[in-house]
């Protein structure tokens, strides 16, 4: 590890401040993954603004949605009543990665902004064009199990390693940012970025913002709505492909709406809207899940090691989704 | 920097760089807890912080001034041995012991969490009030601590006969 300065800020405006006088700041939360790369020297910083002592709340609201401080442990929320009965695939999402140790560690930020755990990009001795940028790909002729089926590039084939995050995208949650210029919101999906030719850019923050918080809107459906994660040991594993899914069946067994989401197959957290979109206003059978497994993989490319994860992906759509119409049985 | 460890109070100059594992290790001389992977991996790090367990590997010691910390040190009274720690004994819960420390501590911090109500990924009725330790939830629970010996049946055991209401 490199040296660098710490501080304790007091709030985000205090946060701000302390990261804009550093050359290379970084905030720090649960430090779980954070700290880790600073020990192999992928991150770099100079400074450490610690943001564990801002809002770790969750606010609870009447109507429906709810608002959870980036500071929250991720034990905190998927211990949380609402979040359990509200939105139960983000329970389930967090609580099918890491360990119980680290889910009393890691906060709600610190998980979105959590890195991939592409052997290349821990290993400086490999080549990887997101930790440093134009040196080329290892992975792509390498190790590649755990790689993207699903809007990767020449450039860089990473997965984003969050359960969490799957859920948020399916649950259209919203981020709360504040920076230097100011407050803003953002969807979560629109947050990461696919790799293109910088997969070294992550996401949309700007020099030195914060996530605030995480914002649940109101749907009511979520209450059927669940987390599946396929990995190659039953627990403490990343994922190969996740599901996150939320169904909301009609008494004529149509499909009245759905929300989508997939893990372990994409640069960030992949909303499957094509399939929802296929599905919508459809029977509820398996075929037609199917078929919107298909549409939303038809433009899956696999490598060497990860060709698998595009029929796996189609089963796994089409097993969630049946599982939920089981539940309205 | 100002901590509280195992019920004493300590003053330290220190790095900002370190971390809570070294520090117990290396400034302390309580070398019960392991370092294992150094990297989150394998839990033989595992220390609780005001109740809850952690990865001391992936604790930079600044963030956990004034916490009440607990290591394998100061599960029992010096001279006496936690229930737990019998429990290991009697079931043959080690091989070579390197775990052992973090498996004491998880187990101890699992337990808490049980009764807190925390659910885990096996935890089938997310709703449910109160949630049983019975094998598939221990299992899943303890899964953040890795055993190279293969010792797992023995540890399912003694933790099993220390809190469970029926064998694991």
């Amino acid at each position: 590890m490199i040296e660098f300065s710490y501080a304790r800020a007091e709030d985000a405006a205090g946060a701000i401040r302390l990261s804009s006088v550093a050359a290379y700041p970084k905030y720090l939360g649960g430090g779980t993954n954070l700290v880790d790369l600073m020990r192999e020297t992928v991150e770099r910083p100079d400074a450490l603004v610690d943001v564990t002592g801002l809002s770790s709340d969750i606010e609870t609201r009447d109507d429906g949605s709810l608002l959870i401080g980036a500071a929250a442990k991720n034990t905190a929320v998927a211990t949380n009543q609402a979040v359990r009965t509200r939105f139960p695939m983000l329970a389930r999402a967090i609580l099918a990665g890491a360990s119980g140790q680290i889910h009393n560690m890691a906060t709600v930020g610190g998980n979105i902004l959590q890195r991939t755990r592409c052997t290349y990009f821990y290993d400086d001795a490999a080549r990887c064009n997101k930790r440093a940028p134009g040196a080329g790909c290892d992975a792509i002729d390498g190790f590649n199990r755990y790689h993207a089926i699903l809007g990767a590039s020449p450039a860089c084939v990473a997965t984003h390693p969050s359960d969490m995050c799957i859920a948020l995208a399916a649950l259209d949650a919203v981020v709360h940012l504040e920076g230097p210029n100011g407050r803003r919101m953002m969807k979560l999906v629109d947050l990461h970025r696919l790799p293109g030719s910088r997969p070294d850019i992550e996401t949309e923050l700007e020099s030195n913002e914060l996530i605030t918080a995480i914002e649940l809107p109101t749907l009511r459906f979520a209450t059927r709505s669940t987390y599946r994660k396929v990995r190659d040991r039953a627990s403490y594993a990343f994922a190969l492909v996740s599901v996150a899914a939320a169904l909301d069946l009609g008494a004529d067994g149509t499909v009245r709406d759905v929300r989508l989401a997939l893990g372990g197959v994409a640069h960030k957290p992949w909303r499957a809207w094509k399939a929802e979109s296929a599905l919508r206003g459809q029977q509820a059978a398996r075929e037609k899940f199917r078929a919107a497994a298909e549409a939303e993989l038809a433009e899956a490319s696999g490598l060497d090691g990860n060709m698998f994860k595009i029929e796996l992906a189609k089963r796994v759509i089409e097993a969630v989704l049946s599982e939920l119409v089981g539940e309205f049985a | 920097m100002h901590f509280l460890i195992n019920g004493k109070s300590f003053d330290f100059e220190l790095d900002v760089r370190i971390s809570l594992l070294d520090l117990f290790r290396e400034h302390m001389g309580l070398t019960g807890t392991k370092k294992g992977c150094d990297q989150g991996a394998c839990g033989a790090c595992t220390v609780l912080v005001d109740g809850e367990r952690i990865n001391s590997c992936l604790a930079l010691a600044v963030q956990y001034q004034n916490h009440a910390i607990t290591t394998v040190e100061g599960l029992a009274e010096v001279g006496h041995l936690h229930p737990l720690q019998h429990a290991f004994i009697e079931h043959d819960g080690f091989q070579c012991g390197y775990c052992t420390p973090g498996q004491l501590c998880s187990a101890v911090g699992m337990v808490d969490e049980i009764e807190r109500g925390v659910p885990s990924a096996v935890t089938a009725d997310l709703t449910a009030k109160t949630i049983e330790l019975d094998h598939d939830e221990l299992r899943e629970r303890m899964s953040g601590n890795l055993c190279r010996c293969g010792a797992y049946n023995g540890i399912v055991e003694a933790i099993a006969e220390t809190y469970a209401k029926e064998p694991a």
